[in-house]
C-alpha cells in the first residue's frame, strides 16, 4: 500500500513524475502549473531523477522538443496551462499526427483576454480536437492517478498516441489535500521500462524518416488511422483502469455514476466542481429528490454509447460547461451530449450551464440552482432556455 | 503512379513515417517538371557545373563524361542550364510536350 500524504495538485504531479521518472522533460514555466515544474525540477537539480529536462523558450518550444524527443525513443513529458497550451496548439498536431505518446499535464486556467490566471477548462477545450486523449480530474487524487494510467494508455500500441492529464487551476493545482501516493516500487511496476515500440530515430541501424510532405495521395489515410487509434483507446482505458484499481483500490473507467440508478433529474459534469455537485446530490437526495450526476473522466475518445447508456433513465439533464464555444449551440460539452443522446429512444430533456469561468467557483447555492431549474424542466415537460449563464450578473 | 497501387490506411505505416530510408529514389518527382534540359553535346565540354550544381542528382555522369538527365528526378529548375559556363549554353530549358529532346527548342532566360 501506498502512503497517505497531504499534497496540492501540483505537488502531486510533480511526485508523480518523481516516480515515473521520464527520459526527458522540456516545459515552460505559466501560472497555475510553475509550481509543479519548479517541484520537478528540484527533483532534477538533486538527482532524484534521470530526466533530461529541457528549460525552452517558450511553450511552442517545448511541445517541439517534446515531440522530437518522443520520435527519438524516449518516454517523454510536460505541463502547462492556458496560452501556454495554446502557444503549444500547432505542435500538438505534430505530437498526435507522428503517433508520439506524450503526456502531458494541463492545469487548467481561462484564456486571456481580458487576463484571467483563474481555472476554467477553455484552454483544453480548445485542443479538444488536436487528437490528444484527454483525461480529467475532480481532485489531487484523480489528477495523479490519472497521470499513472496515462502513461499506460498512450504507450499502448494499438493507441500511440498523446495524452494530457487535466485538473482545474488553483482549486486543485494550488489547494491541499489528503491523498494516497503508490510506492515508487510499485509506479515503476505498473509504469514498466518504456517500450521503443515504434521505429525511434535513434535506432540508427534502422533510419526512418519522421515527417515527410503527406499530400493527397497519403493525408486522408494518416488521418484515418487517428481515428482508428482513439477508437482502440476506448477499450484501453477501461483495462488500465482496472489494472491501476487492482494495485491502488480507486478508481473508475469513463466516468463516475453518483446516485445516478433511480435518478430523474441528473447533472453532467467535469473537474473540480463536481465535488461540490456531489454534496448538492446528497442534500437533495435527503429532500426525496430523486437527483444524480455523472462526473466524465475520459472526454477524449468521447465515450458517447457508455454516457448515453449511463444517463437513458433521466428525465431531466442539466449540463454544465466550464468553456465557452463562442457561436455554438451552447457549450463543448452540451455538443457531445446532445449528439449522444440522440441515440436514445426518449433522451432527457435536456439543457447548458456555462459556469465557472475565469476561477468563478460554483457555490453549493449555485448548483442548488441548477437542479432547481432541472425540475422546473421536469414540471414544465420542456427545456425552453438550452443555453444558459449560471453565475452572471445581469 | 497509378492510384490502385497506393496502400490502404491498415496497410501504411502510422504517423506517416516512411521505414525504408533512401526511398525518395522511387518518388517520381519528375512529373513537377514545367519545362526540361536538353543537352547539346557539340558544346559541352564536360567541365561538369551542371552535376555540381544540380539540387537533386539529376545529371547522369559516366567515366567523367556528361551523359544526359536523370528525367525521372529532373524537377526543371533549370540551374544547370544557368550555371553551364559556355556561351550559349550546352543546356537549353525546353518546355515540356512542346519539344522533342535533342530538339533545339526555344532558350529561356
Amino acid at each position: 500500500m501506498g502512503k497517505i500524504v497531504a499534497f496540492s495538485g501540483n505537488q502531486a504531479i510533480a511526485e508523480g513524475m518523481r516516480q515515473i521518472n521520464p527520459d526527458v522533460c522540456a516545459a515552460y514555466p505559466i501560472t497555475p502549473q510553475t509550481e509543479l515544474m519548479q517541484q520537478f525540477a528540484s527533483f532534477v537539480a538533486d538527482g532524484v531523477v534521470d530526466t533530461e529536462l529541457v528549460t525552452v523558450e517558450s511553450e511552442h518550444s517545448a511541445m517541439s522538443a517534446c515531440v522530437g524527443a518522443a520520435a527519438a525513443g524516449g518516454r517523454v513529458m510536460t505541463a502547462t496551462s492556458a496560452q501556454g497550451l495554446a502557444l503549444m496548439w500547432e505542435i500538438l498536431y505534430c505530437a498526435s499526427g507522428l503517433r508520439l505518446p506524450i503526456i502531458m499535464t494541463i492545469v487548467n486556467r481561462a484564456l486571456n483576454a481580458p487576463l484571467n490566471i483563474h481555472g476554467d477548462h477553455s484552454d483544453a477545450m480548445g485542443a479538444r480536437d488536436s487528437g490528444w486523449i484527454q483525461l480529467f480530474s475532480e481532485n489531487a487524487q484523480e489528477a495523479y492517478d490519472n497521470l499513472m494510467q496515462a502513461v499506460r494508455i498512450g504507450e499502448k500500441a494499438s493507441v500511440r498516441l498523446p495524452v494530457a492529464v487535466c485538473y482545474d487551476g488553483f482549486i486543485i493545482s494550488h489547494s491541499i489535500e489528503r491523498m494516497e501516493m503508490l510506492e515508487d516500487e510499485e509506479v515503476k511496476g505498473f509504469v514498466g521500462p518504456y517500450q521503443n515500440l515504434y521505429h525511434p530515430l535513434l535506432d540508427v541501424a534502422h533510419p526512418v524518416t519522421y515527417g515527410p510532405v503527406d499530400l493527397q495521395d497519403y493525408y486522408t489515410e494518416h488521418k484515418r488511422q487517428q481515428v482508428e487509434a482513439m477508437k482502440n483507446a476506448l477499450p484501453v482505458v477501461l483495462e488500465i483502469a482496472e489494472e491501476y484499481k487492482k494495485l491502488s483500490g480507486r478508481g473508475f473507467g469513463y466516468f463516475e455514476a453518483y446516485r445516478l440508478d433511480d435518478a430523474e433529474i441528473g447533472m453532467f459534469i467535469m473537474g473540480s466542481a463536481a465535488g461540490t455537485a456531489k454534496e448538492v446530490v446528497d442534500e437533495l437526495r435527503a429532500t426525496g429528490v430523486k437527483a444524480g450526476l455523472l462526473k466524465l473522466r475520459l472526454f477524449r475518445p468521447f465515450p458517447y454509447q457508455e454516457v448515453a447508456a449511463a444517463l437513458k433513465n433521466l428525465k431531466v439533464l442539466a449540463v454544465m460547461d466550464r468553456a465557452e464555444s463562442f457561436g455554438a449551440m451552447g457549450g463543448p460539452t452540451f455538443n457531445e451530449l446532445r449528439s449522444a443522446l440522440l441515440s436514445l429512444k426518449t433522451p432527457p430533456l435536456t439543457f447548458n450551464y456555462i459556469y465557472g469561468l475565469g476561477g468563478r467557483e460554483p457555490s453549493l447555492a449555485e448548483i442548488h440552482k441548477a437542479f432547481a431549474r432541472a425540475r422546473e424542466v421536469l414540471t414544465a415537460g420542456k427545456a425552453e432556455i438550452l443555453h444558459d449563464y449560471l453565475q452572471v450578473r445581469e | 503512379m497509378s492510384e490502385s497501387k497506393l496502400k490502404g490506411w491498415k496497410e501504411l505505416p502510422i504517423g506517416g513515417l516512411i521505414l525504408e530510408p533512401g526511398n525518395s529514389e522511387a518518388y517520381n518527382t519528375g512529373t513537377w517538371r514545367t519545362f526540361k534540359p536538353v543537352l547539346h553535346p557539340e558544346i559541352c565540354t564536360h567541365d561538369l557545373f551542371c552535376w555540381l550544381y544540380c539540387p537533386d542528382a539529376a545529371i547522369l555522369v559516366k567515366d567523367g563524361k556528361m551523359v544526359g538527365f536523370d528525367m525521372k528526378h529532373c524537377k526543371g529548375c533549370g540551374i544547370c542550364a544557368k550555371v553551364c559556363p559556355h556561351k550559349p549554353s550546352a543546356i537549353t530549358m525546353v518546355k515540356e510536350g512542346e519539344a522533342e529532346e535533342g530538339d533545339k527548342g526555344k532558350e529561356t532566360k
